[in-house]
């Protein structure tokens, strides 16, 4: 955090964020990039200035207040779209690209795959990550919580 | 030998004056040179003995020779004894030599000059290099013991060589043969029973149908189930055994088969292409395991089915059994005859396969510019002429093996046909039942059934013997750079390099000649000079890519061959003007000689080459996937990437390879920028075509046909209007007209 000594950040009012420097200089249009959003913890996090410049590097988020944590967490909450998938329902694989329905946590959704190898993509031992034709990735934390019909269907992927 | 004269050093060499082969020897001792001419090299065990037969041609005493000077032209070799009068001598000798030739020429040079820093000589004295492979070798040895051993492993047929693979496996194995010999026995058993079921049961019930019922064959019954049982068990668990034995030994051979790949040198690379040395490890490894599991096992079945069944027969009447064992021998005597033939059948096969792998191999990569040059149908062209090549040579397979199937059936039914015929003349004549016919012909017809796999085998055997070859061609490939015997350790380098007389020939065309440059610790050097003048060699010989073949290159004083090569290579950082990128997220091929470094070291890394900021707007960031190629990132991108690579393993010595030469001027100073960051307080190798790139560097060398020509800083070099001056002006004269021919402004502060 190398820069801008102790810093504040707010919300501005047209979104996004608002870094206060410790001289009182301002930043708008501040945007936290997580470097490692897959396979890093979720604390590691980057504030880019609009231009998308590094301003300061987070290491770890729990190092600052809360106030100033809850605002980062809910500026990359709208910023990520990663639904978490709860259950498999069906895959047709038989065609090129293939065709998935799942249901998640934002409700039931279905979509195209390109390329079955590269698109599951294997994080951990269990967690793994769909990726659709538009790259909106889909999360599975642990294969081994979902219900036994849908990790029959996944494990012809993984 | 006069009293108190030893000798110190001596060369072979191979030709006479004329280029006639003509073997000699050159002995240098403390106090002269003696050239002996030998009949035959193999004599020269007994030259060198104080009482060996000698036919000295001449010497000369050490004070009347000023040096000797050796020098290749194509395949040829030249070695002058010089006086201070002028030449005394001239030998002739083939390229094979040169490096032994140089390494006399220089213990010469040191004997005649001692004052030259006499530990550095004795040093020198003491160490011989292996001729094969290079490794440095204790004063007396001649050849290198890896040498040795791997010319005598060659002897061996090369599918007996799998024992030694699957040496780790060996109870495995046993238990996958002694569950084989319970399954042949089990699968006996039923045969055997229908001669009771007709000589006790069926016989009798025909004669005399009021006494005989059926409840008399129930026992049989039972007896069949239960052998029908057992042999399922026993195969079931033969088959288990079996099969993972050869999955592991298959493994294990891809496996060694990998790893000596990578202790190659490039040179061994340079010369494959990489569809064959794939389909060497996947589909020769593979088929050696089909052979295994299959092939092997049914052979060795039938073969003890045999054995067992002719004891069987046998014991059950001799005459009969005479009579069906009879045409085997002449059927052994086809299978062998054909053997020869499908042998080089499949070799060709198999070769022509790999022939059409490499062009697919070849093009698919290299797609962008068959399409850029519209060659779509004339390399469509060539892949078909590969491809009527696989159809030639299994058109030759399919020949020889077309006669050879039906003629065994033939000899099969014929087998059979004396059977039934002795068979039932026994059986009207003489003591042989039904029951005993029906089990001979039962048995053998069993038997004949297998010959057809039998023969099969021979075309399996030669199959795999060819995979098996293959393979081992290449594990008995010795590295050509190798590992030292006693490996000099180094915690910390400096990196300060020096190239001391370095020669090196690819193949017979000399590369590099009579190199000598010292790099001090932290210096840039620029490498420049036209291309095909060796700058890339040189390089890739500080790399240890390939072994010098005369001179030495020295870190930090020690011969870089002294050094374990992974201890060696993990001081070098290289950034490649094609930056290579492996499948995997970008942090993982930053972290590619640091697999352990942490977040913020790839971070810290990924900054400095001025990577960190394009990687954060990538949609995964660090976790970004790269392909084989690095397909969606920009040139100058992966280039950062590599850079942030080079960077991450902290090298001493850094080499830069065009690294911004497939990029436009803009990207240049991108990674220019990037470069100045990690060329910070190491050695420095940097070539580049566009001289502007190397205005950093403290000194610039000159290499032009494999000699170094000037060396110096920019100015100095300018200044003297030599080569390097001719080769700024020419670019940079064509830098200032492109510009005013295109957007008219011209950018003063581009010069240097």
């Amino acid at each position: 955090m190398e820069g801008f000594g102790r810093f504040t950040l707010d919300r501005a009012p047209r979104g996004g964020l608002v870094l206060v420097a410790a001289d009182g200089c301002r930043i708008e249009g501040v945007v936290p990039v997580r470097p490692f959003p897959v396979s890093g913890p979720a604390t590691m996090v980057v504030l880019c200035d609009s231009h998308g410049h590094e301003l300061l590097c987070i290491d770890d988020l729990r190092t600052l207040d809360a106030a100033t944590q809850q605002l980062v967490s809910d500026e990359l909450a709208h910023r990520e779209f990663v639904p978490v998938v709860t259950r498999v329902e069906q895959v047709y694989a038989d065609t090129d690209p293939s065709e998935w329905q799942i249901e998640t946590d934002r409700g039931r959704t279905s979509f195209l795959m390109n390329d079955d190898d590269t698109d599951v993509r294997r994080l951990g031992p269990h967690q793994i990550l769909l990726c659709d034709t538009h790259g909106i990735r889909y999360l599975i934390p642990d294969i081994r919580e979902l219900d036994a019909a849908s990790r029959r269907i996944l494990d012809r992927y993984v | 030998m006069q009293r108190g004269e030893s000798p110190l050093a001596w060369v072979i060499v191979d030709l006479d004056t004329s280029l006639c082969y003509e073997t000699s020897l050159i002995v240098l001792t403390t106090c002269r040179v003696v050239s002996v001419l030998a009949p035959k090299e193999t004599d020269l065990s007994d030259l060198s003995g104080p009482s060996g037969p000698r036919s000295c041609v001449c010497d000369w005493p050490l004070e009347a020779i000023d040096g000797a000077q050796a020098q290749e032209q194509g395949s040829l070799g030249r070695l002058e004894l010089c006086g201070p009068g002028g030449p005394l001598h001239l030998w002739r000798y083939t390229i094979g030599r040169s490096s032994l030739v140089h390494r006399f020429v220089q213990q010469l040079g040191q004997m005649r000059r001692p004052d030259r820093s006499a530990s550095a000589s004795a040093g020198q004295m003491a160490m011989v290099n292996c001729p094969s492979c290079g490794v440095v070798l204790a004063a007396e040895q001649g050849v290198c013991p890896e040498c040795q051993s791997a010319n005598g492993k060659r002897a061996g047929t090369s599918l007996w060589r799998l024992f030694e693979i699957a040496k780790p496996w060996k109870w495995q194995v046993l238990l996958g043969f002694l569950l084989m010999v319970a399954s042949t026995n089990a699968n006996l058993i039923p045969p055997y029973l229908t001669r009771p079921i007709i000589n006790n049961v069926l016989e009798p019930a025909l004669r005399d149908p009021a006494h005989y019922g059926f409840h008399q064959a129930w026992w049989y019954l039972f007896g069949l189930l239960g052998a029908a049982s057992l042999a399922w068990t026993v195969t079931w668990a033969r088959n288990r055994a079996v099969a993972s034995a050869s999955e592991r030994i298959s493994a294990e051979l891809r496996h060694r088969t990998y790893q000596h790949l990578h202790t190659l040198s490039l040179e061994y690379y340079g010369g494959k292409r990489t569809g064959d040395l794939i389909s060497r490890i996947s589909s020769d490894t593979d088929r050696i395991c089909y052979f295994l599991t299959i092939y092997l096992l049914n052979f060795a079945d039938d073969v003890l089915t045999l054995l067992f069944t002719s004891v069987l027969l046998l014991f059950i009447d001799p005459p009969l059994a005479a009579a069906t064992l009879i045409p085997l021998p002449f059927i052994a005597y086809l299978v062998h005859r054909a053997r020869n033939k499908m042998r080089r059948g499949f070799a060709f096969s198999s070769k022509a396969w790999s022939e059409m792998m490499s062009v697919l191999a070849d093009t698919i990569p290299g797609i962008r510019v068959v399409k850029a040059f519209a060659q779509e149908r004339r390399e469509v062209e060539r892949f078909q002429k590969v491809n009527q090549g696989v159809i030639a040579a299994n058109d030759r397979v399919n020949k020889t093996w077309a006669i050879f199937e039906p003629t065994i059936s033939l000899l099969t039914n014929f087998g059979l046909l004396i059977v039934w015929a002795v068979g039932c003349w026994r059986v009207i004549h003489g003591p042989v039942r039904v029951g005993d016919l029906v089990v001979f012909i039962t048995l053998i017809s069993r038997f004949y059934g297998r010959m057809d796999a039998m023969s099969r085998f021979v075309a399996a055997v030669q199959r795999a013997g060819a995979s098996t070859q293959r393979l081992f061609a290449i594990l008995d490939r010795v590295p050509s750079v190798a590992e030292p015997i006693r490996p000099v350790h180094r915690e910390r380098l400096e990196g300060q390099v020096e190239f001391r007389g370095v020669g090196f020939h690819y193949g017979t065309r000399p590369v590099l000649q009579d190199l000598d440059l010292s790099i001090a610790a932290g210096e840039m050097i620029g490498l420049v000079g036209p291309s095909g003048s060796g700058k890339s060699t040189l390089v890739n010989l500080v790399c240890r890519f390939y072994d010098v073949t005369a001179g030495a290159i020295l870190v930090d004083g020690v011969d870089i061959r002294s050094f374990r090569l992974e201890d060696y290579r993990r001081h070098i950082g290289i950034v490649l003007q094609e930056p290579f990128l492996f499948y995997g997220t970008i942090a993982e091929n930053i972290a590619y000689g640091r697999p352990e470094a942490t977040r913020q070291e790839i971070i810290v890394a990924a900054k400095a080459a001025r990577a960190h900021e394009f990687i954060l707007r990538l949609p995964d960031a660090y976790d970004s996937l790269v392909g084989e190629r690095g397909q969606f990132l920009s040139g100058g991108e992966r280039q950062r990437i590599s850079i942030a690579r080079a960077l991450l393993i902290d090298p001493r010595i850094l080499i830069l390879d065009e690294a911004t030469s497939s990029v436009d001027t803009e990207t240049e100073r991108e990674i220019q920028l990037a470069l100045n960051n990690l060329i910070q307080g190491r050695t420095t190798i940097a070539i580049a075509h566009r001289l502007s790139t190397l205005h950093r560097a403290d000194r610039l060398v000159v290499v032009e046909r494999g000699r170094i020509v000037e060396v110096g800083p920019h100015r100095e070099l300018l200044a003297s209007g030599g080569t390097y001056a001719r080769l700024y002006h020419a670019q940079f004269e064509g830098q200032m007209s492109a510009r005013s021919d295109g957007a008219g402004s011209i950018l003063e502060e581009e010069r240097l």
